[in-house]
């Protein structure tokens, strides 16, 4: 993201920059720096399907009333891997991964008591703990469903159920149950190398499991509390789209070259495309088209699993609540950092959770404020 | 005799000093005045609107508890690490400096390490201190010391201080024993011809003839510190956990290039500039007095 703002600042923009969800946000307040997908698309006179994707793919992408602001590309949700081996050791039937969190804890405790030094540990603390922990239990994380409808948005990370949640990660990490791996992707590496039971991780990680990993070993869907009402429903993706940027801030491009940008999408939009993006990396299949001709080809009977992470964001009949759409909350690269930094003062025994989460609510707060009056009138 | 060498008329002087003056006005003047420029304005990331605050940055920076956790992260940081640079450096050089068999191997191998890139420092230092693959940090644990430095930040401010001294003793031992070589060898025998021991000769004529080459790496090893450890601190921690080995120039790093907040960013980065003029200045005035030339 920084790199494709310096370069749109000295006139240089590429003419599609492949842009973190995290940056939604902030491209989408980045007013004519970005040409919307939707205009680009009805200037040169392509049509793409939007209703074949995913909504929770599609809705993460565009504005409040359905326009597509970015092509949805490499897409991801979090999922639990664990170790099928532990659980046996563990005395825990390897082919049931607990559905809640209480349940999940009583597996850490057998596992730890089978001599487990790791049971559980969690990578991208944030987006997994805190973002979809939100959108499963369908608690805002932000008001104006969640920065969707105004830039006007307020964090309501402090909610009592996201406290009970990040206090009880602290307790587990006291009782050895649960291990903070850092911060980011920097968790990833303690499933493969077999040193946690269980990891809470990004589902492109599966290809590296695949890779590295020397046992066997299983993936579920994220935990729940069974006391919230309404939960379970959809997880909400990560990864990153497509936008589409003029060269400069007094620079557009011609016709041709926008056309040019409107056909790459329409081939990334083919259902071919798509699933070979999927089978091979382990990234989502974005449309529904795709999903079905991966699923004919016998694709999940051999690489059990790999449907997992799209079935859990149809969970819920696949239709998203304002919580479950997305985030589109500015300067949210430095929120996330902030709320991690909070999380690890809590985890570092210096705050509990509610300290923290406060904490992380009225810096967060500011930061939005700073955006919001950066980008009046915009 | 000495022979002055005068130029005849002004150009060619002038034209002598032409590609000094444009690459300090190039690479120091513009980038300061640019800074600034940028710390009275309100800018979006993109640059399509911005806005005159006149010193809303700067006051909102200082009364930023953050910013003043990174003051203090600084000035724990910059002393322990010239500190520990200095003293490590000197002890070594002293060694080096007496007569030992392959003293030649011993110097060249002393020297290596500030051949290394700082993020790649950093990565040998985590290879050895990481909690799990770590062998040090692994041994550790073993030990029943619960070392995490990506969770404790006194573990965190003190690997990082270790990795970025390491990297600077090497620079400093080599001027520690250029300055020891300079030293006469007519001095030190006088001195232990009057019954002075080992220990006091060092502290009464090695150390104050050392004086001007400490003055001198003082001043180089706190502007280190200051401004070149941000690999270090970069590749190992990345100014967590928390904000517990957040320096000053991480911070400008971390509001500017990661936030995108040039304002508060470029405010910041001027009141670094002028903490470094003054923090010259003062070394300049006041310890070079008490320096022995």
């Amino acid at each position: 993201m920084v790199a494709a703002i310096a370069a749109f600042r000295a006139n240089s923009a590429p003419h599609v920059v492949q842009m973190f969800e995290v940056g939604t946000g902030t491209m989408m307040a980045a007013g004519r720096a970005v040409k919307p997908v939707h205009e680009l698309l009805r200037e040169a006179g392509v049509e793409i399907d939007f209703d074949d994707y995913l909504a929770p793919v599609r809705g993460y992408y565009a504005t409040a009333d359905g326009r597509q602001m970015a092509m949805p590309f490499n897409s991801s949700t979090a999922v639990a891997f664990y170790s099928k081996d532990a659980f046996r050791r563990a005395g825990l039937d390897p082919e049931r991964f607990p559905e809640t969190w209480p349940e999940v804890a009583e597996a850490a405790r057998r596992l730890k008591a089978a001599g487990v030094a790791c049971p559980m540990s969690t990578a991208w603390p944030t987006w997994i703990q805190i973002e979809q922990f939100s959108a499963i239990h369908d608690l805002p994380l932000a008001t104006r469903a969640n920065g969707f409808e105004g830039l006007d948005a307020e964090l309501r990370i402090n909610n009592p159920t996201l406290v009970r949640h990040v206090q009880n990660l602290v307790d587990w990490q006291r009782e050895g149950l649960f291990r903070y791996g850092g911060r980011d992707a920097a968790g990833d590496a303690l499933f493969p190398s077999g040193e946690c039971a269980v990891l809470f991780a990004s589902s492109g990680l599966r290809a590296r499991i695949l890779r590295e990993a020397r046992f066997e070993w299983g993936v579920a869907m994220l935990p729940y509390y069974p006391d919230v009402p309404g939960a379970p429903i959809n997880s909400i993706i990560g990864g990153a789209a497509f936008w589409a940027m003029n060269r400069g801030p007094n620079q557009g491009r011609s016709a041709e070259e926008w056309r040019a940008v409107a056909e790459f999408f329409r081939y990334l939009a083919r259902p071919e495309v798509a699933a070979r993006w999927h089978t091979e990396t382990g990234f989502l299949p974005v449309t529904r088209t795709a999903f079905e001709q991966v699923r004919a080809s016998g694709y999940y009977e051999r690489n059990p699993g790999a449907d997992i992470p799209i079935r859990q964001l149809l969970r819920g009949g696949g239709r998203t609540t304002e919580n479950s759409r997305g985030i589109r909350l500015g300067g949210f690269v430095e929120i996330r950092n902030i709320i991690q930094e909070e999380m690890e003062r809590a985890f570092q025994g210096q705050q509990d959770a509610r300290q923290a989460m406060d904490n992380a609510a009225s810096r967060g707060n500011q930061v939005l404020r700073n955006f919001e009056r950066q980008n009046r009138g915009g | 005799m000495r022979r002055r060498v005068i130029f005849r008329g002004k150009v060619l002087p002038y034209l002598l000093l032409a590609p000094q003056i444009a690459v300090t006005l190039v690479f120091f003047f513009w980038p300061a005045g640019q800074a600034i420029r940028q710390s009275v304005l309100r800018e979006d990331p993109f640059g399509l609107r911005s806005e005159f605050v006149g010193l809303e940055n700067f006051r909102e920076v200082l009364a930023d508890p953050l910013y003043l956790n990174a003051v203090w992260n600084t000035a724990v940081f910059s002393a322990a690490v010239a500190a520990l640079a200095l003293g490590a450096a000197l002890f070594l050089a002293v060694l080096a400096d007496k007569q030992i068999r392959g003293a030649g191997a011993y110097k060249t191998l002393l020297i290596w390490p500030y051949a290394v890139a700082p993020a790649v420092a950093a990565v040998l230092w985590l290879f050895l201190f990481h909690p799990s693959i770590g062998l040090v940090g692994r041994a550790l644990n073993a030990a029943g010391i619960a070392w995490d430095y990506k969770l404790n930040g006194a573990q965190a401010m003190a690997l990082v201080i270790l990795a970025s001294a390491w990297k600077q003793v090497s620079y400093n031992f080599i001027f520690f024993l250029a300055g020891l070589q300079s030293i006469p060898r007519s001095v030190l025998e006088a001195a232990a011809m009057d019954g002075a021991r080992p220990a006091y000769r060092f502290w009464t004529v090695v150390f104050p003839l050392l004086s001007p080459t400490t003055f001198f790496l003082v001043v180089v090893n706190l502007t280190y510190a200051f401004f070149d450890t941000f690999g270090v601190i970069h590749a190992l921690t990345g100014g967590g956990p928390g904000k517990a080995t957040e320096t000053l120039i991480y911070k400008v790093y971390v509001d500017g290039v990661q936030n995108l907040n040039l304002g508060g960013s470029a405010a910041q980065s001027v009141i670094l500039m002028a903490i470094v003029i003054a923090l010259t200045a003062v070394q300049f005035r006041h310890v070079e007095r008490r320096v022995h030339y």
